[in-house]
């Protein structure tokens, strides 16, 4: 640090002009002729290219012209000014000093004398006034938040512990056709929607059915089965269901390894067991999928025979496990 | 003056002074704003040159891409999950029901000219930026230019990079289609794993259980087009002041010291090659987006919470996070009546926090451990600072590791070997890989800090047999490349009083150029 740096009635003179002489021009610069041609020939290169881009666009070709046109007119023209400078104009080494960004002490403490001695009596001593001021920024920044944050949306409540399955519900498909006895086969899945969230003319009612209640029904043998005890009778001819939603992250659980009886979730590669209650076997999932009650009605489609036992999908603090 | 000279044209052309039109705005826009001093400094302003200095230039370039690209794309996309039937020239989605996010991004791709170039080329860019803020923040870091006093500009770069891939995820997730509502659908389940304010935070955002009430796409677009661009122009702003106003660092060099700057001035050197960059960095993504095809959505069809497809992946930057999903065991708390779902909430939330707060801080994590808080203003070889390097390593280490797990079931299919095995491999391997890397990295340092001349071209040796049968050696020449000239480093923008410059003439420099001489590498 020096004094020089201090004093602002001092400035610099401007960096020599750039001719020929000068031993910043490189050996391309003082013998130009033959880079200057080819710097002109690569520009001239990018105003054909922006022409035929051009052309591309008028004649609606394929983007592939029109952009591959463009890219390389820009690039010449890019390459070309960067030529430019590189091998025309002057380079380095020019040396700049580095000044000091720091203040004097005599600076720095009259900044911090300012702050400190002109508040001392104003600002200081008045206590109760910094306080009030401190909550009364306080209580807006609270408040202010109410419409910033409260109004973007409802409070979960229960929602992420419900869905649409209820006692009763008939089970059926994307497009609201039911399901009965024989609809599916051994080995065969589909995804069941309750019937009071598809309807056969518009499809889904609304998109939470689709994301929350989708659930996915197999038909793993033609006799009943037993996931786990106490759901014996959970399986009427063979039929198993579970929600659809993983446990993990939400993915829907989408693929199913018939031979292995194994519901796989193609995100993480969660793996479920659908004889055994869709325990995970395998990946990062922690919980068993939800399984649904089924049965059926007078009119012999399946349906629901309770809501789903728990909150489905993935953990959250909520949940009551 | 009493009598007006006759308006002849050379008579106007004297009044003008010696520089002419330029002369007379430069006078005009002085009168008003008084740039003619500031202005000056700046033309005058040295960049060092070093390639690796054009890294950050990359991705300010990207970003201008986006700008550009990104409002093209914003006057035909329509941020709605309203559904609507399909009826448009790509024929396969014909009278399929769709989102109009997704409808719309298709028109773009197929019905708008031009717009299938420009989509491209955002998501390119998009692609590019990220990619060169994470090369150009290890340049960074690896050569210690976030030292005193530029920690501010290194918190303000990583704020960024953070801004950065949550705005790509963001924009990727726009579209609507199939990949990114799932994507959509996994960000929600991590949002939802923190713990008291999960569950608050997630029907806030979607305004209701996933997927929503149809707001989330409309929030995000506002979020994608302006909120971030908007924060990442101020910082932007600030992050180039910063620079101007510290001055660039330097690598160590001939007349290079912790008190000055060596290199080109801005006018006109530097202004020609970056803004030649400019250009072919634009370049760059017109031919990837004219030749390279990326996130073809109409492919994957528009969002169906009920659909999934195989080997399904986030963009690039958030493999790391997937990867780190997958590894995890699936260790739930559940207690009280609460659920902790740690499988989610400490490999998507918790880690990546470590990982972002380390970077923050590392300016003093690291001028704590070596006690070093004076100026730098040079940079280190990163050679010579074989534990920072060492960390480093580690650290990149276990990102890329991470990333490769994102991978597992593609893995698992392309060996032949089972997923068990792939994801038990990758569980190790994400501690031993990066200790090894570190290791690799820390011993390498201070092999090639020993070795004397290393990243020098040998010479060729000509080894003669004289007539006597005597034998010597003769080195041959420096090849041209090797020994290049160097002028004295010129004292160009020295300090003079003001008052000479009143005299109306341009000073010359006080020292004189001493003119060329050679300097062997």
């Amino acid at each position: 640090m020096t004094d020089v740096d201090h004093q602002p009635s001092r400035t610099r003179v401007p960096m020599p002009v750039a001719a020929l002489s000068d031993p910043h021009m490189g050996d391309a610069a003082r013998n130009p002729d033959k880079i200057e041609k080819l710097i002109a020939a690569i520009l001239f290169l990018s105003i054909v290219f922006f022409g035929v881009a051009g052309a591309a666009y008028w004649q609606n070709w394929s983007d592939w012209i029109f952009g591959g046109a463009l890219g390389i007119g820009l690039f010449a023209l890019g390459f070309g000014l960067t030529a430019w400078g590189k091998y025309l104009m002057p380079q380095g080494p020019f040396v700049e000093e580095r000044h000091t960004l720091a203040s004097t002490p005599e600076e720095r403490d009259v900044m911090s004398a300012a702050l400190v001695e002109r508040s001392a009596v104003v600002v200081k001593r008045r206590k109760m006034l910094g306080g009030l001021f401190a909550a009364g920024a306080g209580v807006f920044t609270i408040v202010a938040a109410f419409p910033l944050i409260r109004s973007l949306g409802p409070v979960p409540g229960t929602s992420l512990e419900t869905t649409s399955w209820r006692k009763g519900s008939v089970l059926v498909d994307s497009s609201g056709r039911p399901v009965r006895k024989n609809t599916l086969v051994v080995g065969g899945i589909m995804t069941v929607y309750p019937h009071d969230t598809v309807s056969a003319l518009t499809g889904f009612i609304t998109d939470e059915g689709q994301a929350v209640d989708q659930t996915v029904l197999i038909r793993v043998s033609d006799q009943p089965f037993t996931t786990e005890a106490g759901r014996e009778t959970w399986t009427p001819d063979g039929y198993v269901a579970y929600s659809k939603v993983c446990t993990h992250l939400g993915c829907p659980v989408g693929l199913y390894e018939q031979e292995l009886e194994l519901l796989v979730c193609p995100c993480h590669q969660s793996m479920f067991n659908v004889r055994n209650g869709a325990v995970p076997q395998f990946g990062p999932a922690p919980r068993p999928l939800p399984q649904l009650h089924l049965g059926y009605n007078d009119d012999g489609y399946l349906i629901a025979m309770a809501p789903f036992d728990q909150a489905i999908g993935p953990g959250f603090w909520e949940r009551n496990s | 003056m009493s009598a007006a000279p006759a308006k002849t044209k050379r008579n106007t052309k004297a009044a003008m002074g010696p520089y002419g039109h330029v002369g007379k705005v430069v006078g005009e826009l002085d009168d008003r704003l008084g740039v003619a001093k500031g202005g000056r400094v700046f033309l005058d302003k040295i960049f060092p040159d070093h390639w690796s200095f054009m890294l950050g230039e990359i991705s300010l370039y990207s970003f201008v891409v986006l700008l550009a690209t990104g409002v093209f794309l914003s006057l035909y996309f329509v941020p709605s999950t309203q559904q609507v039937i399909y009826h448009g020239s790509y024929k396969p989605l014909d009278g399929q029901w769709v989102s109009e996010a997704y409808k719309s991004t298709v028109g773009i791709s197929f019905d708008v000219r031009g717009g299938l170039l420009v989509r491209q080329m955002h998501h390119w860019a998009a692609d590019i930026f990220t990619g060169s803020i994470i090369v150009h923040m290890a340049r960074i870091f690896f050569t210690g230019a976030f030292r005193k006093p530029r920690e501010l500009n290194w918190i303000i770069g990583t704020t960024m990079l953070i801004l950065a891939i949550l705005e790509g995820f963001i924009g990727y997730s726009l579209p609507d289609d199939l990949i990114s509502g799932t994507g959509l659908r996994i960000g929600y389940s991590i949002a939802e794993s923190i713990p008291f304010i999960g569950s608050y935070l997630v029907t806030f955002l979607w305004g209701g259980q996933f997927p929503g009430t149809g707001v989330i796409i409309p929030r995000f677009f506002i979020i994608h087009v302006l909120i971030i661009p908007l924060v990442l122009i101020g910082l932007l702003s600030a992050h180039l002041g910063l620079l101007v106003r510290q001055k660039h660092t330097q690598f160590k060099g001939e007349g290079r010291t912790e008190n000055n700057v060596v290199g080109s001035p801005m006018f006109p050197t530097f202004m020609a090659k970056t803004t030649g960059f400019l250009f072919m960095v634009t370049a760059a993504t017109a031919l990837l987006g004219a030749f390279a095809q990326i996130n073809p959505i109409w492919q994957f069809g528009s969002y169906d919470a009920s659909k999934i497809s195989y080997a399904v992946q986030p963009d690039w930057y958030m493999g790391w996070l997937d990867g780190a999903l997958r590894i995890m065991p699936s260790w739930e708390l559940a207690f009280w009546g609460h659920t902790i779902p740690l499988e989610v909430f400490l490999p998507a939330v918790i880690f990546p926090g470590i990982v972002f707060n380390i970077a923050i801080i590392w300016p003093w994590i690291e001028s704590r451990y070596t006690g070093d808080t004076a100026m730098h203003n040079l940079l280190d070889r990163p050679r010579d600072r074989p534990k920072r390097m060492a960390f480093g390593v580690a650290f990149f280490a276990m990102l890329f590791t991470l990333f490769a797990a994102s991978s597992t079931d593609v893995l698992a299919n392309f060996f032949h070997v089972s997923l068990n095995v792939v994801l038990w491999f990758f569980r190790f391997a994400v501690f031993v890989i990066p200790v090894i890397c570190g290791l690799v990295a820390y011993q390498l340092c201070r092999e090639m800090q020993g070795v004397h001349g290393i990243g020098k071209r040998k010479r060729a040796v000509i080894v003669e047999r004289s007539a006597e049968g005597e034998y010597s050696t003769v080195p041959t020449a420096p090849r041209p490349d090797d020994e290049h000239h160097e002028l004295d480093p010129e004292p160009v923008p020295v300090r003079i009083d003001i008052e000479p410059l009143n005299n109306g003439g341009i000073r010359q420099p006080e020292s004189s150029p001493t003119g060329a001489r050679q300097v062997s590498r």
